[in-house]
Formats: C-alpha cells, sequence, structure tokens
C-alpha cells in the first residue's frame, strides 16, 4: 500500500493576522507558519491506515515557507516513512490550484494507491487541492471524510453530510480522500523525537516547475466593519419595555395600543 | 548484570596495596569478604533497562534503608517511595509502562535523606523521556500539556499573543522590552500562569506595582516570553525543554538587562541550573531574594497591619532544590500584624504541593493512585496548625492549594502569593 499525504502550511490563527499593505491579502512577513489543521488529521488517517494494512506513508508539501521542514519531521516523528518537498520560487500564500498541478506532478510517479490531504484550510478556505489532485491524475475524490478502510484494492470512507447523517462510499484505488476528521485525535509527537528526527531524516526536494494561474484573485481584504452600533439603555425593566415599545413603533413594526 | 555488583560507586572502591587492620596485616587481593551478596533470584533485566539510561544509574545502588518512604509526600497519600521503585523494578516489574512512573514530583525530599544518593530526579526524567518517545503510556491529561506548550509556548494552552494582556490589569505601567528599546536593571520573566492563570494574574499585577513603588527599573519580555519548560523536562519531553530554552534564551540576548528576576521557583531553577548548560550566561533572582535586597525601602511601604496567622509553604524548588529558605519568611515577616507560625513540615522537609516534575498536568491520574491529593494533605497541615493564611511564593500553588481548601471543607483558609500579601499591606 502506497500512501501519500499531501500537506501545507498556512498562518497561525492564534497570531494577530495583519493585512499586507495593498490590502489584497496576509501580511505573510508578520505571520508564523503553521501545519494545516486537517492536514494534521490527514496524516494521522493515513498512518492510521498504515498501521491497519502495511505499507508507507509518504508525506509532500510544497515549500511556500522555507520552514516546510519542520511540518515534514513533526509528521515522521508521527509515523510517515519519507518526506518530500517541492522547491521552488512559491511564496507564501501560493494559490491552490498551483500546488495541486505541483503536487500531482511530483506524485504521479510514485503511484500511490491513496492520496490523503486536508479536506480545507483555514487560509483560503478553498477547498480545492484535493479535487484538483484527483483531477490532475484522473481519479476519484471523496471529500469530507471522517475516516478510511483500505482492502483488496479499494477504500471504504465515512463521509460527513449537514444534519448529522453520513454515507459510506467503496472506492475503487486509486483514489484522492479530503479528510474531514481521523478517526482518532492526531497523536502528539514528542519534541525530543522531532528533534532526533530533524538531525537525521532526509528529506527528498523536488524542483517544481510553473503552476497555473489561480482560478481568482482576491480584490480587497479586510476586517470586518461594524455597520451599526448598539446602544445600552439603562432602567427600570418598566421604562426599558416602554423605550423598546416606542422603537419598535417608531420603526413602524409594531402599533401602539 | 546480577543484583549487587553495581551497588557501591566504583569510585567508592579503593584497594589499598598494604593495609593493616587493628593489627592484623590484609594486604593483598580483597577477597569475597568485601563483595556485594549476588543474588541470582531474579529477572533484573527491567533493572538493566533503567540503570543502562544516562541518568538512571543511581536506581542500582538502593539498598533498601527506607528513609525515603518515610519522606516521600506520595508516599504519606499512597503507596510509593524510591525504594519500593527499586524494589519492583528489582523483582521484574517495567517502570517504563508501570503507572508509578509518572508520580513522582521530583520534590528531592528523597535525596536529601537518601546515604547511598539515588537520585530520582535524574532517574525519572530519564525513564520518562523513553516512555515519551515510545508514546505508549504517557497519561493523555501530561501529553495535552505538552502539546499546548510545543503549540502556544504554554502548558495552559492560551494564545502566545495574549501573554502580556494581564498588564491591562494592573493600574501602573508595564513596560515590554520590544517598546522599550533600551537597556533595562532587572528583566523580569513573569513566566506562564502568572501571565494567563487569573489567581496567578494576581500576583503578577501585585509584583508589578510592587516594583513600580520601589522604583525598579524593569522590562517584560511580553509576547516574546515562552514557557521556561522545566518541568516538562522533568516529566520527560526534553526535546520540548531544549527547543523553549533555545528560544528564550535567543529572546534574552535580544536585550540588555543587569540581572533577571522570576516569579517562579521552576523557572529559577531552570535559568539558574539548566539554561547555563545551553550556553545562557545571566544572574537570575527569585523575587522573594530580590525584595529582601530592598526590605530597607520596603518595610516603611508596609503601612496596612495584617492581623493574621500565616503559615508559609517552602516550594520544593526553591527550597531543596535551591536552598532559599530564608527570603520569603523575611518578607512575611516584615509585613506589620502577620504572625509567622511554622507547620511541622517545613524548610528542608518542606511537603511537596504535587505540582513539580509535571505533577501540575497529571492531577486526575494522581488523584486515582493517592487516597488525597497531596495538596489537600497540605492544605489540611496547614488548617492543623490553626493558619488564617496559606502563603506560597509558587505561581503553581495558588490555584492548587485554593482548590484543595475548598475540596477538604477548610474554605476559610486563605491561599496568598506573598506578592499579594505585600502589595495589600502597601496598598493600605
Amino acid at each position: 500500500m502506497n500512501i501519500v499525504v499531501s500537506i501545507k502550511q498556512i498562518p497561525n490563527l492564534t497570531d494577530e493576522l495583519e493585512i499586507n499593505a495593498e490590502g489584497t491579502g496576509l501580511d505573510h512577513d508578520a505571520l508564523q507558519y503553521v501545519l494545516n489543521e486537517f492536514d494534521e488529521h490527514a496524516i494521522e488517517e493515513a498512518v492510521l491506515a498504515k498501521e491497519a494494512t502495511g505499507g508507507t506513508v509518504t508525506v509532500i508539501g510544497v515549500d511556500t515557507t522555507g520552514e516546510l521542514d519542520g511540518a515534514l519531521h513533526t509528521a515522521l516523528a508521527k509515523g510517515a516513512d519519507s518526506a518530500v518537498k517541492i522547491t521552488g520560487d512559491f511564496p507564501r500564500g501560493t494559490d491552490s490550484h498551483t500546488q495541486a498541478k505541483l503536487i500531482a506532478d511530483a506524485i504521479r510517479g510514485m503511484s500511490p494507491d491513496i492520496v490523503l490531504t486536508g479536506v480545507q484550510a483555514a487560509d483560503d478556505r478553498d477547498g480545492q487541492i484535493g479535487p484538483m489532485i484527483a483531477a490532475h491524475l484522473g481519479v476519484p475524490y471523496v471529500g469530507v471524510v471522517t475516516g478510511v478502510q483500505v482492502k483488496e484494492g479499494k477504500a471504504v470512507v465515512h463521509k460527513e453530510y449537514a444534519g448529522g447523517v453520513m454515507a459510506e462510499f467503496e472506492v475503487a484505488l486509486p483514489m484522492v480522500v479530503g479528510v474531514q476528521a481521523a478517526h482518532q485525535p492526531p497523536r502528539y509527537a514528542p519534541v525530543s523525537k522531532i528533534r532526533q528526527i530533524a538531525k537525521t531524516a532526509k528529506i527528498d526536494e523536488v524542483t517544481g516547475g510553473a503552476g497555473p494561474r489561480a482560478g481568482s484573485t482576491v480584490r480587497r481584504m479586510f476586517k470586518p466593519e461594524s455597520a451599526g452600533h448598539a446602544e445600552m439603555w439603562e432602567g427600570s425593566p418598566e421604562e426599558v419595555a416602554d423605550k423598546i415599545a416606542t422603537l419598535l413603533a417608531e420603526k413602524g413594526l409594531v402599533k401602539r395600543g | 548484570m546480577a543484583v549487587g555488583l553495581d551497588k557501591v560507586k566504583p569510585e567508592a572502591i579503593t584497594e589499598d596495596k598494604h593495609l593493616v587492620v587493628q593489627g592484623m596485616d590484609i594486604s593483598g587481593h580483597w577477597n569475597r569478604m568485601f563483595e556485594q551478596r549476588v543474588s541470582w533470584d531474579y529477572d533484573v533485566d527491567n533493572l538493566d533497562r533503567v540503570t543502562d539510561l544516562p541518568g538512571g544509574e543511581s536506581l542500582a545502588w538502593c539498598y533498601g534503608c527506607a528513609k525515603c518512604t518515610a519522606v516521600c509526600p506520595v508516599d504519606i497519600v499512597g503507596d510509593y517511595s524510591p525504594r519500593k521503585i527499586h524494589r519492583k523494578t528489582q523483582m521484574g516489574v517495567d517502570l517504563f509502562n508501570s503507572d508509578d512512573l509518572w508520580l513522582c514530583t521530583t520534590c528531592m525530599n528523597c535525596l536529601r535523606v537518601c546515604p547511598k544518593e539515588v537520585n530520582m530526579i535524574q532517574i525519572m526524567p530519564a525513564v520518562r523521556e523513553q516512555a515519551v518517545l515510545e508514546g505508549t503510556t504517557v497519561p493523555p491529561e501530561l501529553q495535552k500539556a505538552f502539546e499546548d506548550t510545543a503549540k502556544h509556548g504554554n502548558p495552559l494552552g492560551q494564545p502566545q499573543r495574549k501573554r502580556a494582556d494581564w498588564t491591562k490589569k494592573v493600574g501602573v505601567p508595564v513596560s515590554i522590552m520590544k517598546d522599550l528599546g533600551r537597556p533595562v536593571d532587572i528583566l523580569w520573566y513573569v513566566g506562564s500562569y502568572p501571565s494567563y492563570h487569573p489567581r496567578g494574574n494576581d500576583a503578577a499585577c501585585a509584583a508589578a506595582r510592587i516594583f513600580n513603588s520601589l522604583g525598579v527599573d524593569f522590562g517584560i519580555l511580553g509576547v516574546e516570553e515562552k514557557d521556561d519548560g522545566d518541568s516538562q523536562r522533568l516529566a520527560g519531553e526534553k526535546g520540548l525543554f531544549e527547543m523553549l530554552a533555545e528560544q528564550n534564551i535567543a529572546a534574552f540576548s535580544k536585550y540588555e538587562f543587569s540581572r533577571m528576576v522570576v516569579t517562579g521557583p521552576h523557572e529559577f531553577n531552570a535559568f539558574k541550573n539548566e539554561y547555563p548548560k545551553l550556553g545562557a550566561d545571566f544572574k537570575v533572582l527569585h523575587y522573594t531574594r530580590f525584595l529582601v535586597e530592598h526590605l530597607d525601602k520596603l518595610k516603611p511601604m508596609l503601612k496596612k497591619p495584617i492581623n493574621l496567622k500565616v503559615t508559609f509553604h517552602d516550594p520544593c524548588y526553591l527550597g531543596r532544590h535551591n536552598g532559599e529558605y530564608d527570603a520569603p519568611r523575611q518578607l512575611l515577616r516584615a509585613i506589620p500584624g502577620v504572625e509567622l507560625v511554622e507547620m511541622g513540615r517545613c524548610r528542608e522537609n518542606g511537603y511537596c504541593c504535587g505540582g513539580g516534575g509535571g505533577g501540575m498536568w497529571l492531577d486526575s491520574f494522581t488523584k486515582e493512585h493517592t487516597t488525597m491529593r497531596l495538596s489537600e494533605r497540605r492544605v489540611r497541615e496547614a488548617a492543623e496548625y490553626g493558619a488564617d493564611v496559606l502563603a506560597v511564593c509558587c505561581p503553581f500553588e495558588v490555584s492548587r492549594f485554593e482548590d484543595a481548601a475548598k475540596s477538604t471543607g477548610n474554605d476559610e483558609l486563605m491561599v496568598r502569593d506573598i506578592l499579594e500579601l505585600l502589595d495589600e499591606s502597601m496598598r493600605g
């Protein structure tokens, strides 16, 4: 079983997010980057699949931060077998079209049985990397998956619908899965282990070619602007109730008797 | 290796070429009467696995005198002591996968009395580190604290960017080094619990007001400060400790300061004894010692009498680990009205609150293996001595003891950081 996990790093949402001077995106230089949470689940689900059925897990990503090694070392500490990074002139926040193409090109030759990736990432909320990898490779895609079981050339995946409804798909391999959540919480990789691995592990490097242009561009990025204001009324319940009734009448919502 | 061959530290054995004892010449090779009894009864592989680890060697030196059992704070509320650990391991129990591994708080009272220098402060972290690397038996609540520390720089899992938010509550200016842009006399390392825990905030605010009143030229690191990581190290996550130490040392070295003052004894221990091994070079003081230096100036400011019976809990990492017993008591005695009473277990024999060595993040786990929490035993002792106030100077302790006072029905016992008592007396 050849399992491949596609990952990417996104801004740390516990930091204060700054908008760039042009007002078209985040100020990437002011941000710290962490692994996309959904990709953490994809790694966990991949390692669980490997533990259940055997095989190898390869973790791959486009190095948009210059710091992808840390994320790859963490994945190795969690049980991945090899790590690949795609290098080139790919700045932070590189669009999903470009990343999907680069990853599809890099993994085509690996003949993966199953590719797992986070169903989406908080930086662009695009959710397109998984489907686009599947399209480039010409294989099926199922997203919003909360559990994967692999056996005999097929994968049984659980997909989560709205309203608490679940569906079970049986899909012929190879395929791409967009992971919503692993069926166990992502395991903790001790920093001791990550640091050991960082000293010895080899990360394969692939030089990425030119990617396609993004499907869309952000015209303006901004923090929520307050559209109105709230007025706090004080006084006895009777006084406040009277004010509310008067206001509702003024707005024409009720008639005062 | 058989039990016994390694019981004596090799360097402690000397062989004299010529020796006359009580008129009898016993020169020549030592014979069997000088050797340790060799026991072949047990499979000692598990003991060897511990003693083969760097730091684990001294477990083999135990000769079962049980002095440690009498002073072990965990044994007082449960069935656990270094001697018992040695005996169980000798008889084949696998410490790496035993619940016993997580009960030691590294309080060091055993080492204080041990004639053989069996050092649990080295043994436990060494074995725990292997357990953490294997990832099989680490209690989930401890693992969560590791994960939160790795992700957010503090074991409470609070956002790093909010680390200096407490300063908004102080009412006096607290300068952040990055904004200050000049050298300071004192770099105050606030610490995670004073920065984030609501009761820790109270002590931090009190410290800021006291420093301001004394005219101390100080600054804090704000969002550049990370947890010291020492308790995580003792709980087995050495890599996490090293990562935090590197980040903190990098932040410290960005600024010029004459000395560092820390709020907590664990940070004091880290910066005084562990960070220098990683290249740090600065002078650090616990706040109690720093304030004692200013006692002449501080005393006239302590206007409001606090007419209460106060007892003091010695933090393990200030007292036993670093030998500071007097500064906290000098500060308490300086407060008008305070009647200082000592508990039976005080100073060198101070009882552990249960928070050290990772115990801070093992509350539910430890509770399952003990008849009561260590903190509960301690507040009962404070109440037995008739104290109105249990005074502390470690940020782990305020919340631990306040919870314990409630859970043991000693609600009337007030738990206060010495900083809070000083601040109260100063503010009148």
